[in-house]
């Protein structure tokens, strides 16, 4: 046998060694990912001390709260009909391309009955009516009733209503 | 306005933290305090790096039974050349992804390695028979390495917002065709291996369609943002799913439409399937409706169905994917497919070990074959390990993808992971005969310059949507957009500047 030739015990070693070496590398940048996705364990937290705390910029005071009160109007802030305010009583508010509708759009992405505004308990609540396109509260689609904040924007196709003092 | 009394300079070194924010070349916005990315970037560099010398360690040693000062310096060498990418991040994107680069340079350690082993075996083959020793693929590879790096730090630094691109998306769509159609003008347009791909200037060889498929995505990316409000758009509802409109299917035909012509024109099934594969997501992901998904995958059957029926080579493809080892398949082209396999076989579980199997028996072993060589010598263990590697760089893509603030981006970066994740699948599913052979390269790993110089280009791109994701400061408050009422009441006050 060729002397300079590596046992074959010695290869295995190597072998072994270099795929453990490869799945920790796997594992370290694994680490990293989760490190990222919900910050550091509690074990790593008593290592690394937490960053020195920097100047933060002068806040804006923040706004004396507003008492919660009713919303006496729904107003029309972006689309065709911006601008347009309707009062709101105590009956439902239907929106929809459909005629009855009480607020009439004219437009695309709307469905003919779309959502409607409900009052109950003081506050309102927006229901979407099975629509194509669906009716967004502060971004996220509605699925169920949900109570409509003052001043929350709610999409319906290219228009934005808001509920107003 | 008044500045709070300067401190006396701390007595420790400043943090890696604020090294960040001192050598990032933009400013980071005031108060946001980053996690030491760039550190932990640096840490799994240096282990990749260890990685990638420890891998030709592994082979010099099986090799000649010894090992040599030389190999350190190689793998210095290595290292030193990513880490000009990394300053390159620190400089340009100091607070993108942390994972994405050094996974990036395991795999093409790994792969550098692999070329350079199927390059060992070739020049002794050759001694051995007394013939001219065929040139070093893994030198060669090396400069298109360097060149990677070099087209990387340049994106990074001339990208510096991936916003811009999208004014250029039209202009982008027409480059990208030309540069698809260039290696069919005749001169400068050769065909390799039947496919007609490349740019021949002098010695050098190259694949447009390995670019242009970035520069298409910049076009699908920035139109479908334009008009994915008309194409999410539904007309009527067929067994409960919500059909597009009729007049809309037009964009979807042209690129099915184009990506049936590349595979005419071009004889290449690869980068038909990317082609189309990577609008069918961008589209899907622009307009949230599965329907398109759907029609996107019936085109794609009537699409597979003619190819085969009108052109040879795509049956022969196919016929040599289902009969691979029925040995009097028509064509019988399975050869290279069957020794893939046995190469898979004969590595087992742990694998052969680096330098002692047999990858060279099988055709193109360091390009289209390499998951071949490396599962022979690695083993299933290695070939899970490099397949994780793939999908973290492609889950960190997604997770930019996520955090971008702007629609663009969003399309941008899915549409970038995807395209990689099409790619290793197509690649990889292939050699291990789930799919027919379809000759895309693996990307990061193969020998093959234009595959790396576009691919770090494709990362460059996702670590640019990564930073902007994390740089953009948060909305403020969940206060109302816009008041009309509130505006309309309060008195005209001096804009207040912070």
């Amino acid at each position: 046998m060729d002397p300079t030739e590596p046992s074959e015990l010695v290869l295995l070693i190597v072998k072994i060694g270099f795929l453990a070496l490869l799945w920790g590398f796997v594992l370290v940048a694994v680490r990293a990912v989760r490190l990222d996705m919900f910050g550091p364990t509690k074990r790593q937290q008593r290592r690394e001390p937490p960053p020195m705390a920097r100047p933060t910029p002068p806040r804006t005071p923040p706004q004396p709260a507003r008492k919660p009160q009713s919303p006496s109007k729904l107003v029309v802030t972006k689309g065709h009909l911006a601008g347009t305010t309707i009062p709101l009583g105590s009956s439902p508010v239907t929106i929809g391309r459909a005629q009855d509708s009480t607020l009439v759009l004219e437009d695309d992405f709307a469905s003919g009955r779309h959502a409607r505004l409900v009052p109950h308990d003081g506050q309102w609540f927006v229901e979407d009516l099975g629509s194509t396109n669906g009716t967004f509260l502060n971004r996220s689609k509605v699925t169920s009733p949900m109570p409509v904040p003052l001043g929350a924007p709610v999409r319906i196709g290219k228009t934005v209503l808001e509920l107003h003092r | 306005m008044t500045r709070p009394p300067i401190p006396l300079p701390p007595l420790r070194r400043p943090r890696s933290a604020d090294l960040t924010a001192t050598f990032a070349g933009l400013p980071l916005p005031q108060g946001t305090d980053l996690p030491p990315y760039r550190r932990r970037e640096l840490v799994l560099l240096v282990f990749a790096g260890v990685l990638a010398t420890s891998a030709l360690a592994a082979l010099t040693f099986a090799d000649i039974g010894e090992l040599s000062l030389g190999i350190f310096s190689i793998g210095l060498g290595f290292f030193c050349l990513w880490a000009l990418a990394h300053l390159a991040v620190r400089r340009f994107a100091p607070a993108a992804d942390p994972v994405l680069l050094p996974v990036v340079v395991a795999l093409n350690g790994l792969g550098l390695v692999m070329i350079y082993r199927l390059d060992l075996a070739k020049s002794q083959a050759a001694k051995q028979a007394g013939t001219h020793i065929p040139p070093s693929a893994a030198q060669v590879q090396l400069v298109w390495t360097l060149l990677a790096v070099i087209v990387f730090v340049l994106v990074l630094a001339l990208v510096r917002d991936h916003r811009n691109l999208a004014r250029y998306a039209y202009t982008a769509g027409l480059v990208g065709i030309v540069g698809l159609l260039l290696p069919i003008v005749p001169g400068i347009g050769t065909s390799i291996n039947g496919a007609r791909l490349w740019l021949r200037v002098g010695p050098f060889s190259f694949q447009p369609s390995e670019v242009s498929k970035i520069i298409i995505l910049i076009f699908f990316a920035g139109y479908l943002e334009n008009k994915r409000d008309v194409l999410s758009l539904a007309s009527r509802s067929v067994l409960g799913v919500k059909l597009p409109r009729a007049r809309d299917l037009g964009p979807v035909l042209m690129a099915w439409l184009a990506s049936l012509g590349i595979l005419v024109v071009q004889n290449d099934l690869g980068s038909s399937l990317l082609f189309f594969g990577m609008f069918m997501v961008v589209l899907y992901v622009a307009t949230e409706r599965a329907s398109w998904f759907l029609i996107g995958f019936v085109l794609f059957m009537i699409g597979a169905v003619l190819a085969h029926s009108m052109f040879s080579h795509v049956q022969v493809r196919v016929d040599g994917w289902l009969h691979a080892f029925d040995g009097d398949n028509p064509s019988s082209t399975s050869y290279q497919l069957v020794q893939g396999l046995y190469g898979f076989a004969a590595g087992g579980m742990t694998g052969t070990g680096l330098g002692e199997g047999h990858p060279q028996k099988v055709p193109f072993a360091n390009t289209d074959f390499i998951m071949a060589s490396l599962g022979e010598e690695l083993g299933l263990t290695g070939v899970m390990a490099i397949l994780t590697m793939y999908a973290l760089i492609v889950l960190r893509g997604m997770r930019a993808a996520l955090g971008a603030k702007d629609p663009f981006g969003k399309l941008l970066a899915t549409g970038l992971s995807f395209t990689l994740a099409l790619q290793v699948f197509v690649q990889v599913g292939g050699v291990m005969r789930l799919i027919p052979l379809t000759g895309l390269t693996l990307p990061f790993v193969s020998y093959g310059g234009s595959s790396i110089v576009a691919n770090a280009a494709i990362i460059a791109l996702l670590l640019r949507v990564s930073d902007s994701a994390r740089r953009a400061p948060e909305p403020a408050s969940d206060a109302p957009l816009f008041d009309p009422g509130a505006v309309a009441d309060s008195p005209t006050q001096v804009v207040k500047t912070t």
